[in-house]
């Protein structure tokens, strides 16, 4: 076990596999199961070495979501604090039935009296070739369920911390992990407590236009503002992590100093969190913010060629003219 | 004639489920209930002798029909009827209401208006008592209409696998919401079962003495043998399948060839007239003074109405 001040450089994926022991190892309630989790080590290698070493805490189920997913519910009525692996994020909708009517709803509707402390990890987004039911960026859809806590994680950092933590409150928690962010290389700060719920992420400070990206589109919305100081525009760039709740307030600030907004995310932009996030901005900062827009992944199906996807996804060219034209349009 | 004691007890208790669903039913009529409700009238051998064969803390999951079960685990009716009535009920304030309402402190942990919804989360139930209390077991209430959910057939599997001790109880009412059930049932629901190696039992859900020697059985068989149990159990649905269902579709005839068969009716035979009376007189008594409390049960406050969103 490592120590709260140990910074070690790991993977997305294998901080995922250490946030996954560590909880395993430091609280007996704790369940991890899903399909292919346990003796083959988990499709992505996010349970690698679970089984061994926590026996059948660690467990593998048939490919049944819904009553995957429905016994972790139960599971955690029952005081148990399961962790449940969904392989992609096209499959949650198999079980969305147990999501949004039975877990999102059994503290509201008991009026407390019963609880959903549990975690649905799953990876999406689209990779070269991957085909349309393996491609989809689905948190916009959960995000307007009340009740569930929703994260993006972007980074080796969050992907731990923020796995870490939920295992630890008592409200059900979606992580939205990435597949294209799974080899990705971090420094990782160890120890619990460091989720920082719902709070955003300031990852590089500006003074024209505030940037507000998640997941998989942090890393092309960095790539743009590198691309964007060069020509002058100075972009802050916010990590917002958790979609629900999302961290109004760092949002607010950071455009109300800059004027400008941008929110950048892979999921379709159309109904996408993008859209949330700029009418609450419209809505509480008035004359405060000069222009804001949305960029996210055209509306169409993933399609399954790299040529066509690419035309698709919201990457660091598309973010460049979207903010280059928001700042053209919107001078004051 | 004499009694059995447990008899005398089962009946009471049906009776008093009885009136209060007919109580319930006239309140929709005259205004006094907001909204439609779901009752069990006719099926309250199948909660009242299952839950007397039950450990005190085996948790209880039923359906939108479960007035009946909750009454049966124990929850208190003024309260019960208070949650209905939208009042600020000890069980949930007035957020669950007549279709969802919980109240996990008697073992009931709660209602659900998703057909077959409640199987999976039974199934962690098994799971968590497994690890945590392997001397209880929950037990899952589901109808026959539920038979052909998705989720009850993955749960199915998932528990025979996982060797998970737990207590499915179809209640088969004769009707599919508004469709007889053997038009929209291609194999009966115990058949189903084997087909998982989930051992199966059938029993006349119109005899709470039956119900409960069945489901003590199937508890005692799923707890030594760390397996699923299914248990059918035969009754007929002796209203709507909401408070505001005509029924036209019921052929002519059948509601009173049902209830020659009404569980009420077949218990009151094997009791003397004393003891009957006596058990009515009692449940006349508790609905009085389970409807006089409920109604003057404090309305919830809406300022609170963004409460338990989030634990923290």
């Amino acid at each position: 076990m490592s120590s709260r001040d140990e910074l070690i450089d790991l993977t997305y994926i294998r901080a995922v596999n250490l946030a996954l022991d560590e909880s395993l190892a430091s609280d007996e309630r704790v369940l991890v199961y899903g399909e292919d989790v346990a003796i083959p080590n988990g499709p992505f290698g996010a349970t690698k070495g679970l089984h061994a070493k926590y026996g059948d805490r660690v467990f593998d189920t048939p490919i049944s979501e819904s009553a995957m997913i429905g016994a972790a519910l139960g599971a955690a009525m029952g005081g148990m604090r399961p962790v449940v692996e969904i392989m992609y994020a096209d499959f949650l909708l198999v079980a969305m039935d147990q999501i949004v009517n039975q877990i999102a709803n059994s503290r509201y509707v008991s009026a407390g009296r019963l609880g959903a402390p549990l975690v649905i990890r799953t990876q999406q987004g689209s990779t070269p070739g991957s085909c349309a039911q393996h491609s989809q960026s689905l948190e916009s859809m959960f995000a307007q369920v009340p009740g569930l806590r929703i994260a993006v994680p972007a980074t080796p950092q969050d992907s731990y911390a923020i796995l870490r933590d939920a295992v630890l409150v008592d409200d059900p928690v979606m992580i939205f992990e990435s597949r294209r962010l799974y080899p990705v290389k971090g420094s990782v700060q160890m120890g619990a407590g460091q989720g920082r719920m719902g709070q955003a992420n300031l990852v590089r400070s500006g003074t024209d236009v505030t940037v507000v990206a998640w997941g998989t589109a942090l890393q092309w919305s960095m790539e743009a503002a590198e691309q964007l100081a060069a020509e002058g525009i100075s972009c802050e760039v916010l990590d917002l992590r958790w979609i629900s709740p999302w961290d109004q307030a760092a949002v607010l600030a950071s455009a109300a100093r800059t004027g400008h907004l941008a929110v950048v995310h892979e999921a379709n932009r159309v109904g996408g969190f993008g859209a949330e996030i700029v009418s609450t901005a419209l809505e509480e900062l008035g004359s405060q913010i000069r222009g804001a827009i949305r960029i996210g992944s055209w509306p169409v199906p993933m399609p399954s060629s790299p040529t066509l996807s690419a035309a698709v996804l919201p990457t660091k060219d598309r973010i460049v003219k979207g903010i280059q034209s928001l700042i053209k349009e919107n001078k004051g | 004639m004499k009694t059995p004691p447990i008899l005398q007890h089962l009946y009471q208790q049906m009776v008093l489920i009885r009136l209060i669903e007919e109580e319930l039913f006239q309140a929709v009529n005259d205004g006094r209930l907001t909204g439609s409700t779901h009752l069990c009238i006719g099926q309250e051998a199948v909660p009242v002798g299952a839950c007397a064969a039950l450990g005190e803390d085996d948790p209880v999951i039923a359906t939108y029909r479960g007035h009946g079960w909750a009454l049966a685990r124990g929850v208190p009716p003024e309260q019960l009827v208070g949650e209905i009535f939208g009042r600020d009920s000890e069980l949930n304030g007035g957020r669950g209401g007549s279709a969802y309402l919980s109240a996990p402190q008697y073992g009931f942990y709660g209602e659900n208006s998703i057909v077959g919804a409640g199987v999976p989360m039974a199934l962690g139930l098994a799971i968590a008592c497994a690890r945590i209390h392997s001397d209880r077991m929950p037990l899952v209430s589901i109808g026959d209409g539920a038979m052909n959910q998705g989720n009850v057939h993955e749960s199915l599997n998932m528990a025979s696998v996982l060797n998970l001790p737990m207590i499915i109880v179809v209640e088969n009412n004769g009707y599919v919401e508004m469709t007889p059930s053997d038009e929209l049932t291609a194999v009966p629901a115990a058949r189903r079962a084997e087909a998982y190696r989930i051992a199966a039992h059938e029993v006349d859900g119109n005899d709470p003495e039956a119900v409960r020697q069945v489901v003590s059985d199937a508890r005692s068989e799923a707890l030594a043998t760390s397996r699923p149990v299914l248990v059918e159990a035969h009754t007929r649905r002796l209203g709507g399948h909401y408070s505001g269902d005509a029924q036209r579709y019921r052929p002519a005839g059948e509601l009173e060839a049902w209830k020659l068969t009404d569980p009420l009716v077949q218990a009151r035979q094997k009791l003397s007239d004393d003891v009957a009376a006596l058990c009515e007189a009692g449940a006349a008594a508790a609905l009085v003074a389970t409807v006089a409390f409920a109604e003057q049960m404090p309305l919830p406050d809406p300022a609170e109405v963004m409460s338990h969103v989030f634990a923290g």
